[in-house]
C-alpha cells in the first residue's frame, strides 16, 4: 500500500488573495489543469476566521511522481492583495530560490516576504483585470501561474470550459481573456520556474481524504450514516450525503454528536453497517455510547478527522492529538479497534477495511484521519479496491434457545437480525449472560470480557496492519498524515546513501506486539515522530510493545505541518549520520 | 361508569367471563412472581394458591363455551364496570412484605367486584338466557367471596410494624 | 376496534411476555404499564420478531428484557436517538421506545425535541413517576417544586416540566395520557399510539410505590379527560398549557406526515460512482 519510493522533483505555488479574490477556485482550477497535463500534485489551503472575504491561500504542490506530503518551499508565490499576510506567512516558506509575484497597487511587499530573499516580480494583476470585460485578479494569476510552469494552454482551456459552464459564456470568455492577459504579461518578463516532468498516465484521479474516507465507507458496505457537522469533518458527510443514496442508503442529519453515535448504534443493530465522521471535541462526546457498542457488540465506525486540540483548539489545522482518547476513551475495559489511514489515498482503503473489520469483529471502530488528510487534494493513480466487504456473522437457523453471546473459540458469537423469528434478544450495555440478561456475576464479567477480547485477539489482520518499508537497522515509527512527510524525507536521505527502516502501524488497537517484534527486528534505534506536543504516539509506543531497543522521540504540536526538509534534518541529527 | 351494561348474547357474556378469569389468573401468577423475587415466600404461595383456583374457573368456563364462537373483544371494550377486569386483583395494592392477609383482602375486593359486575347484568333483565347464565355466575361469585371470607377469618391479621424494613433501598444502576 | 366474531387472535398478551421476572417494587406502576403493552401488541397482532422496545437507563427502561420482541437496553437519555436510527434503516419494524421521566426529560431532553421535531413513526411511552427512583429518589423534571428530598431538602423550588405541551410545540403527532391504575384504558392509548402513523407520545403517570407513597392518591385524582381529543394545535396548546396534569385519554391528535428516508434506486456496483474522481 505504499507510495513508491523515489526522490520527486516539484514545484510548489502558493496563491494568496482576500475578500472575495477566489483564490481557493484558482487553485483548484490549477490542480485540475495541472492533473490533465500530467502531474501528479496535491492541494491544500489554509484561511482566515471569516466565513466569507477572508484571507486565504491555496497551496499546491506539483510533482513527476505521486505526492503526499508538502513542498519544503514556495517556488511561486503569487499576492492578490497582503492582507494579514503575517497571519500565515510562517505557512508559505520563500527562499531566495522563490519567486514572489506582488501587484504593485497593493502596496509594498511586507518584510517578512522580503526578508527570505525571494526574487519580486511586479505584474499588476489589478489592472489587467480590469481591463478585461468583468475580468477577475485569480484568472489573471492562474494564466501568470501557468506561464511560469510551462502548463498548457489547451489543459487550462479545458478546465475552465467545465468549472464556468454554470456561469455563462460570458464568464467564460472574460476568464480566457484575463488568463491570456497574465500569461502575457509573465511572459514579457521573461520569468521561467523550473517545473518537474509530465509524466504518462491513464485513469488518475483527484480526491481529497475526506471524499476518500466517504469512498472507503462505500466500498465496505456502509449504507447508514447519522452525523453531526463538525470542522474538519463536514466534507465526508457533504460527499456521502448523495453518493450514499446512489447505493440506496442515507444520511441523516442529527441534533448532536450523542444522537449520531446512538442512531448508527441503532441502525446497525437493525443489521445495517453504519458510520458517523466528527472531530475531537464530537468524539469525546461519543465516549460512553463507543462503550455501549462495545459491550452490546454492535459494530460502528466513527471517523475523526482530527483537528488542533485541546478542546475547541485550532479548528481548521491539523494535529495527531487524539491518539489518547482513541485508544483509552472508554471507561471500563472496552476493547475496540483504532484505525489510521497514512495518506490521501490510504483513506480509500483503511476505512474500507476498518468497515469490514468492525462488521467482523462486532466491535466499534475509531478512524483517526486528520485536518491534513482530510482537507488535502491529491492527484494520484485510482486506489486499488482489495473487496473487503462488511461481513457480519449472522445465525443461519435459529433453533431453540438461541443465544446471541454464546462463547466461541473466535469471541464472536451470532447476531440476529430483527425480524427473524426466534433471534430476539435484547441488547445491553448491562454487563450479561450468554442469553444478554443482565448479570453482575463473576464468571458471566469473566466471559463476556475475554469474548470481547478474544474477537480481537484472534482476528487475522495479515499484514495491514502496518506499512513497513526499507531496510537498516535505523528505525523511524510513525502514523497517519507524519507518514507522507517521513517517506519523502527517507527516499532522500536514501538517494545520499543513508538507509532507514519505516514503520507505520495502520492498526493502532489492537496493539500488535509481536508483528511489531518482527519488524523491529535487528533495529538498534528508533524515532517515532509526530504532531503531539506530549508525544502520545511516543508512549503508546513504550506503553504497548516491549521494543527490543531504546526509542527517542520527535514530536511537536500543530498548527503546522512537517516538512521533508525539516525530518530530514531531524532524522540525519538523530542518526549522529 | 356505565349504567348500562351492554352485554346482549350468550357468547358475549361468555367472552367476559373468559376474560374475566383468564385475566384474575394471570395477575395472581404475575402477583406470586412478584412475591417470590422479593423473598416473601408466605404471601407467594398464598397468590399460587389463588392462581390455580381461578385455573379452574378458566377451566370452567371454556367448558361452558365448548362449541359455541366467542367474539373477540378489545381490552378496553369489555363492559367493565369502571373500565377495570373485575376479578383481576389490582397490582398496586401490593407491597413486597404484604402478609397472606393483605393478600386475601386483596383477593376479596377483586372478588367483590366480580360479583357486582354479575349481579347487575342479571339484573338488567328479569329473564332470558342472559339473565340464567349471569344468575349462576353470581351465585358462584357469592360462594367465592364467602370462601374468601372464611380464609380470612383464619389468617392472622398483619403485625403492627409489618412493613418495617430497616434496610435502606438498595441503590442498582 | 369493534367486537366481531373473528378467529382466534394470532397472539395473546402472555406471548410477548418473556420468561424474565421483573423486579421492580410490588405495588410499581410499571407492572401494569408491562401488561398494558402486551395488550396492545395482542390486539394489533404484532409478531414479537417485528417488534423492537428501545430503553434507556432507570426503573420503567428495565422493560424491553421482559418482552418476547427484539430489544435495546442503551445508556441514559439516548433511547430515541437509538430508535431513530433503528426505525429509519428499518421501517418494517414496529418500534416502540420506554422510558421514565428523568431518562426522558432530563438528559434525554433534546432528543425528546428533536424526535418529536422529527416525527418518525414510533411510539414513546414514558412512564412518570415524578422522581428518580432508580437511584434512589432524587427529584426529576416533572417532581413538583415543593417535594422534599435529600439532594433538594425542602423542594427544587423550580416549576416542573410540562412534557405535553413541549411534545406538541416540538411537532408530536399523536399525544396522549394514561395511568398505571387504569390498566385497559392505557393499553388502548398505547395501541392507538402505535397505530397512528407519526411519533405518537404516550405519558403513563406510574407511581412510584418506594419513593412516592403519596401518589397513592393519584387514582382518586385522574380523570377522563373532559373534551375529545383536538385537531387543532393553537387548541391543543391552551388546553396542554392549562392542563393540571391528571386528564386521561388522547389530548391531541395531529395530521403531520411521519418522516421516512427517501427510497433511492442503487446501482449495481460503485464503478460508476467512481468515475466522478477520474480527471
Amino acid at each position: 500500500m505504499s507510495e513508491p519510493d523515489q526522490i520527486l522533483s516539484s514545484v510548489s505555488v502558493a496563491i494568496t488573495g482576500s475578500g472575495g479574490a477566489g483564490v481557493i477556485t484558482a487553485g483548484n482550477m490549477l490542480l485540475e489543469a495541472a492533473a490533465k497535463a500530467g502531474w501528479y500534485g496535491l492541494f491544500t489551503r489554509s484561511s482566515g476566521p471569516q466565513i466569507r472575504g477572508g484571507e486565504a491561500a491555496a497551496m499546491i504542490r506539483l510533482a513527476d511522481g505521486p505526492v503526499a506530503a508538502p513542498g519544503d518551499i514556495f517556488d511561486i508565490l503569487i499576492a492578490i492583495d497582503w492582507h494579514n499576510i503575517e497571519r500565515f506567512a510562517i505557512e508559505l516558506p520563500l527562499s531566495e530560490t522563490s519567486v514572489v509575484i506582488a501587484d504593485p497597487s497593493q502596496g509594498e511587499v511586507p518584510e517578512v516576504i522580503v526578508q527570505s530573499g525571494a526574487r519580486i516580480v511586479e505584474i499588476p494583476l489589478k489592472d489587467l483585470a480590469k481591463k478585461v470585460r468583468k475580468g477577475r485578479q485569480n484568472m489573471v494569476a492562474l494564466g501568470v501561474i501557468s506561464a511560469l510552469i510551462g502548463l498548457d494552454d489547451g489543459v487550462v482551456d479545458q478546465v475552465m470550459v467545465h468549472v464556468l459552464a454554470k456561469r455563462g459564456e460570458e464568464a467564460l470568455i472574460a476568464s480566457r481573456e484575463a488568463v491570456a492577459s497574465g500569461r502575457a504579461a509573465i511572459g514579457e518578463t521573461g520569468t521561467r520556474v523550473a517545473a518537474p516532468e509530465i509524466t504518462e498516465g491513464d485513469g488518475r484521479w483527484m480526491i481529497s481524504g475526506n471524499e476518500a474516507a466517504g469512498l472507503g465507507a462505500l466500498r465496505g458496505g456502509v449504507r447508514f450514516v447519522a452525523a453531526y457537522p463538525i470542522t474538519p469533518a463536514t466534507e465526508v458527510l457533504e460527499w456521502m450525503a448523495p453518493n450514499l443514496q446512489k447505493v440506496g442508503g442515507s444520511l441523516v442529519q442529527a441534533e448532536d454528536e450523542l444522537a449520531s453515535i446512538n442512531m448508527i448504534i441503532g441502525a446497525s443493530y437493525g443489521g445495517t453497517p453504519s458510520l458517523t465522521a466528527t472531530s475531537g471535541p464530537g468524539l469525546a462526546l461519543m465516549s460512553e455510547s463507543l462503550g455501549l457498542a462495545v459491550a452490546s457488540e454492535v459494530p460502528v465506525v466513527v471517523i475523526d478527522v482530527m483537528r488542533g486540540g485541546p478542546s475547541t483548539g485550532i479548528p481548521t489545522k491539523s494535529e495527531q492529538s487524539d491518539l489518547n482518547i482513541a485508544l483509552f476513551g472508554l471507561h471500563g475495559d472496552a476493547p475496540h479497534l483504532v484505525v489510521a489511514p497514512n495518506s490521501v489515498s490510504d483513506c480509500v482503503f483503511s476505512t474500507q477495511w476498518a468497515v469490514s473489520v468492525a462488521e467482523a469483529t462486532q466491535t466499534p471502530t475509531i478512524i483517526l484521519s486528520d485536518q491534513l488528510l482530510g482537507q488535502t487534494k491529491v492527484i494520484a493513480d485510482p486506489p486499488v479496491d482489495l473487496t473487503f466487504v462488511a461481513k457480519r456473522l449472522t445465525p443461519d437457523v435459529i433453533n431453540e434457545g438461541f443465544q446471541r453471546y454464546a462463547a466461541s473459540g473466535s469471541g464472536v458469537s451470532a447476531m440476529s437480525v430483527p425480524g427473524t423469528a426466534g433471534g430476539q434478544y435484547t441488547a445491553d450495555g448491562l454487563e450479561h449472560d450468554e442469553k444478554g440478561l443482565p448479570s453482575s456475576q463473576v464468571n458471566d464479567h469473566a466471559a463476556q470480557l475475554d469474548k470481547r477480547a478474544a474477537k480481537l485477539d484472534t482476528y487475522d489482520f495479515g499484514d495491514h496492519w502496518a506499512d513497513i518499508e526499507g531496510q537498516g537497522s535505523l528505525a523511524v515509527i510513525c502514523w497517519g498524515s507524519t507518514t507522507a512527510t517521513v517517506r519523502e524525507a527517507l527516499a532522500r536521505l536514501s538517494a545520499e546513501g543513508k538507509n532507514f527502516r519505516l514503520i507505520s502501524p495502520r492498526l493502532l488497537a489492537p496493539a500488535r506486539p509481536a508483528e511489531m517484534a518482527a519488524a523491529l527486528e535487528g533495529v538498534d534505534r528508533a524515532l517515532s515522530i509526530e504532531l503531539s506536543h506530549s508525544a502520545q504516539f511516543n508512549h503508546y509506543l513504550k506503553g504497548h510493545f516491549d521494543l527490543p531497543c531504546p526509542l527517542q522521540s520527535h514530536h511537536r504540536p500543530g498548527p503546522l505541518p512537517f516538512r521533508v526538509a525539516e525530518l530530514c534534518d531531524v532524522i540525519t541529527d538523530w542518526s549522529g549520520s | 361508569m356505565n349504567t348500562k351494561i351492554d352485554i346482549s348474547s350468550v357468547p358475549d357474556l361468555l367472552a367476559h367471563v373468559k376474560a374475566m378469569e383468564t385475566e384474575a389468573m394471570e395477575r395472581y401468577q404475575d402477583l406470586a412472581e412478584q412475591m417470590e423475587v422479593h423473598h416473601n415466600s408466605e404471601t407467594a404461595e398464598l397468590f399460587r394458591k389463588m392462581a390455580h383456583v381461578e385455573s379452574l374457573h378458566v377451566a370452567k368456563v371454556l367448558e361452558r363455551a365448548k362449541g359455541i364462537d366467542l367474539p373477540h373483544i378489545s381490552p378496553w371494550e369489555y363492559q367493565w364496570i369502571d373500565g377495570q377486569t373485575p376479578e383481576a386483583a389490582t397490582a398496586e395494592d401490593t407491597h413486597y412484605l404484604m402478609t397472606p392477609h393483605h393478600a386475601l383482602r386483596l383477593a376479596l375486593s377483586a372478588e367483590k367486584r366480580a360479583l357486582e359486575f354479575f349481579t347487575r347484568v342479571a339484573a338488567q333483565s328479569e329473564t332470558g338466557v342472559i339473565h340464567d347464565l349471569a344468575s349462576e355466575l353470581r351465585d358462584e361469585e357469592q360462594e367465592h367471596v364467602e370462601l374468601i371470607k372464611s380464609w380470612l377469618d383464619k389468617t392472622a391479621e398483619p403485625d403492627e410494624g409489618w412493613d418495617d424494613d430497616p434496610d435502606p433501598p438498595m441503590l442498582q444502576e | 376496534m369493534s367486537v366481531n366474531s373473528a378467529a382466534a387472535p394470532a397472539f395473546s398478551a402472555r406471548d410477548y411476555k418473556s420468561d424474565v421476572k421483573p423486579v421492580w417494587c410490588p405495588g410499581c406502576g410499571d407492572y401494569t404499564v408491562l401488561s398494558s403493552i402486551t395488550k396492545a401488541f395482542a390486539e394489533l397482532a404484532l409478531a414479537p420478531e417485528e417488534v423492537a422496545v428501545i430503553s434507556g437507563i432507570g426503573c420503567s427502561s428495565r422493560m424491553p428484557a421482559y418482552l418476547n420482541t427484539y430489544g435495546f437496553h442503551g445508556v441514559h437519555g439516548r433511547s430515541l436517538a437509538l430508535a431513530t436510527g433503528l426505525k429509519l434503516s428499518r421501517p418494517d419494524l414496529t418500534v416502540l421506545v420506554t422510558g421514565g421521566d428523568g431518562d426522558g426529560f432530563s438528559i434525554g431532553g433534546n432528543h425528546f425535541l428533536h424526535a418529536c421535531r422529527r416525527n418518525v413513526d414510533m411510539t414513546y411511552v414514558v412512564m412518570d413517576n415524578r422522581v428518580y427512583g432508580m437511584t434512589k429518589g432524587q427529584p426529576s423534571p416533572t417532581t413538583e417544586p415543593d417535594w422534599d428530598s435529600a439532594l433538594s431538602p425542602g423542594g427544587t423550588g423550580l416549576r416542573p416540566f410540562n412534557p405535553l405541551v413541549i411534545a406538541l410545540a416540538s411537532g408530536a403527532n399523536f399525544i396522549a395520557r394514561g395511568f398505571s391504575g387504569d390498566p385497559n384504558g392505557t393499553a388502548k392509548l398505547i395501541a392507538d399510539a402505535i397505530e397512528t402513523p407519526g411519533f405518537s407520545f404516550v405519558e403513563v403517570l406510574s407511581p412510584c410505590v418506594t419513593f412516592r407513597p403519596d401518589q397513592r392518591d393519584w387514582k382518586s385524582m385522574v380523570r377522563p379527560a373532559p373534551v375529545d381529543p383536538t385537531e387543532d394545535i393553537g387548541q391543543a396548546a391552551r388546553r396542554l398549557m392549562t392542563d393540571d396534569g391528571f386528564n386521561l385519554g388522547v389530548l391531541y391528535r395531529g395530521r403531520r406526515k411521519p418522516y421516512k428516508l427517501a427510497e433511492h434506486d442503487a446501482i449495481g456496483d460503485l464503478s460508476d460512482l467512481e468515475q466522478q474522481f477520474a480527471i
